[in-house]
């Protein structure tokens, strides 16, 4: 494999009872690109993804983030290594203000004896330059994903859209090499997803690389440099994304038999 | 001086001011009513310091511990063991030690129950990490039985907690050298053994208070918060759940340790019975009462269910001989029913508590 490879998932499987959810899935991200997961519903997308982010232990499989194993049974500790995710179903802070989900979001990253419990009794001179700094740089990333005049209102009164993106930024305050979305557009509107397709770009521009599982196919294809396509738990096509609009397996599995000449 | 006061920054210090004067005087105020109500009052505040160190565990981190009176008791019990003669009496190879007692100082005092209340915090938090909601809340509630089922029977076969009768005899405290059981001659006026204790609590609690506000707004504080909130996004964001736990037990447990070992120098007695099941439901009462993790809510709650029955005990009896002639609802009766009903009525009116949760920090 070429050094330019960021996440490198070899033989992954799950089973849930009878149930193979990922059966040997092999999978790579270049570093530097938009990398997209596709599949029918119950095709294993987000079992794959909740493997690589270590929301659930992998019955085996190696994982590799820039060449380096790591061990994904923690998720903290994955998010550590440098893979921070959104989820399906949003899942924000519901009661903390924008502002405080994004700083939460630099909790690992501020880690200091100053941080600590101690310094925020006797706010010292190093927490209290800590805490600005964690709230010039949230503000900086709520500017960065367009919610900035939204900072003091709290993240359940947020539109869908606001906050979908809202936990763009609070992942992307974690400093992660790898950010991991799971169906980032689900439920937005056309003018929502524009946004969302340019502030990925502008994302991955900025030097992140983005792994995304996403139904609406318009916008993979549109994103995505390499998209890798699930079914039934295995990979069932690799790919550039024009070629696999054309791949007959992923017609099949999308259009069932039969259609594969439509 | 009206423009000035209009300013919000400047109404907060009026504020503060007029409070201060307020709980400097109130002592002196409820004396001329009798001791028993600065003792109440004096009470209170242990009430407050306890309802704040719930409120870090139940409020800020969303962990619903029932046990929390556990930690009062492993705090006046240190505090009672290490000021007493009772450890002395049954252990001689620690009266050879030290013939005239321990005699340590206020200010390792109270840090160590502090401590020792801390690590009962951790001990208990390691092995409820996993629980969560109801489970918890069942565990947590076994262990602050477990520990006062401990304190009931550790007078064999090593006399060490005296069992059922308790720890008698423990030494007031002493500050700057002077015992809080004499009274202090300043002059001008004399301050009583009530107001001296009522005076010292004050201050541990302002402290607790304070510790509370900034641990609420620092980066601990908010980890508390996204765990109480959504416990795997937290972890998603790379915030170790285990450790950060463990810091929210202890650091509310090591507040109820400090008014444990309080209420044990205030005492001079402490037995099991004071660290029943209902102490600690009333001290979660206090807390939702008051709005969870909104830190004047929890002190507004536990002054409201502390001060308002001990009144009414001293209240109650009269007031119902003066309008009726007789007694019809005994004061301790009386006490459970306004309980019950206080919260029925917080539940009905304001579900989330007197103060909101929390309000948002600009």
């Amino acid at each position: 494999m070429s050094a330019a490879t960021l996440l490198r998932v070899q033989h992954a499987c799950k089973r849930f009872g009878g149930l193979v959810a990922v059966d040997d899935v092999s999978l790579a991200v270049k570093t530097g690109s938009i990398t997209g997961l596709i599949g029918p519903n119950g095709a294993g997308k987000t079992t794959l993804f909740n493997l690589i982010t270590g929301l659930i232990p992998p019955d085996s499989g190696t994982f590799h983030l820039h060449e380096k194993r790591y061990d994904p049974t923690s998720v903290h500790n994955v998010a550590r290594a440098g893979i921070c995710r959104t989820f399906q179903n949003i899942r924000l802070f519901s009661d903390m203000t924008a502002l405080e989900n994004v700083m939460v979001g630099r909790h690992m990253r501020t880690q200091s004896l100053h941080t600590g419990v101690m310094g925020a009794i006797l706010r010292t001179r190093g927490f209290r330059a800590a805490e600005r700094h964690i709230r010039e740089r949230a503000q900086a990333l709520l500017d960065y994903v367009g919610l900035s005049n939204l900072a003091t209102h709290r993240s359940k009164s947020l539109s869908y859209g606001d906050q979908r993106r809202l936990e763009i930024a609070r992942a992307l305050a974690t400093d992660p090499k790898l950010l991991a979305l799971d169906e980032p557009a689900a439920g937005m509107n056309a003018t929502e997803k524009n946004t969302l397709r340019d502030l990925l770009l502008r994302i991955r521009a900025d030097g992140t690389t983005i792994l995304i599982i996403e139904h609406d196919v318009k916008l993979i294809m549109g994103l995505c440099d390499a998209v890798t396509v699930l079914d039934h738990g295995q990979v069932i096509a690799q790919g550039l994304p024009q070629d696999i609009q054309r791949h007959p397996a992923v017609l099949e599995a999308y259009l069932g038999h039969g259609h594969t000449h439509v | 001086m009206t423009a000035l006061a209009s300013q919000p920054r400047h109404k907060a210090l009026w504020a503060v001011l007029l409070i201060g004067c307020v709980l400097l005087v109130l002592p002196f105020a409820a004396g001329l009513l009798g001791n028993a109500w600065v003792r109440i009052l004096a009470f209170a505040l242990l009430y407050v310091m306890l309802a704040l160190g719930l409120n870090i565990v139940v409020g800020y981190a969303g962990l619903l511990d029932l046990g929390y009176v556990a930690f009062y008791a492993v705090g006046a019990y240190v505090y009672a063991l290490l000021s007493s003669p009772h450890l002395l009496e049954q252990f001689p190879l620690l009266a050879a030690t030290f013939p005239q007692g321990f005699h340590l100082p206020i200010w390792i005092l109270i840090p160590l129950c502090a401590a020792c209340a801390a690590l009962f915090g951790v001990l208990l938090g390691f092995p409820v990490l996993r629980l969560r909601g109801d489970y918890l809340a069942i565990v947590t509630l076994g262990f602050g039985e477990i520990i006062r089922i401990f304190m009931n029977n550790l007078n064999a076969p090593i006399n060490l907690t005296n069992g059922p009768q308790g720890i008698t005899g423990i030494a007031p405290l002493e500050v700057m050298g002077h015992p809080l059981s004499q009274p202090l001659d300043m002059g001008i006026f004399k301050l009583s053994t009530l107001e001296l204790h009522y005076f010292l609590f004050l201050a541990l609690t302002l402290l607790v208070l304070l510790i509370s506000l900034r641990l609420q707004d620092s980066r601990i504080g908010r980890a508390w918060m996204a765990i109480r909130e959504d416990e795997t996004a937290a972890k998603a964001m790379g915030i170790p759940t285990r450790n950060v736990k463990l810091i929210a037990f202890a650091m509310g447990a090591s507040f109820g340790g400090v008014a444990g070992a309080m209420f044990s120098a205030f005492q001079g007695f402490v037995s099991p019975e004071s660290f029943g099941l209902m102490e600690s439901i009333v001290l979660v009462a206090m807390v939702v009462l008051g709005g969870m993790g909104n830190v004047w809510g929890v002190v507004l709650g536990a002054v409201l269910l502390y001060a308002i029955p001990e009144a009414l005990r001293h209240l109650a009896r009269p007031i119902q001989l003066q309008l009726l002639g007789e007694e019809w609802i005994a004061p301790e009766a009386l006490r459970m029913l306004l309980f019950g009903l206080s919260m029925v009525l917080i539940m009905l009116l304001r579900p989330r508590g007197i103060l909101s949760p929390r309000t948002p920090s600009p």
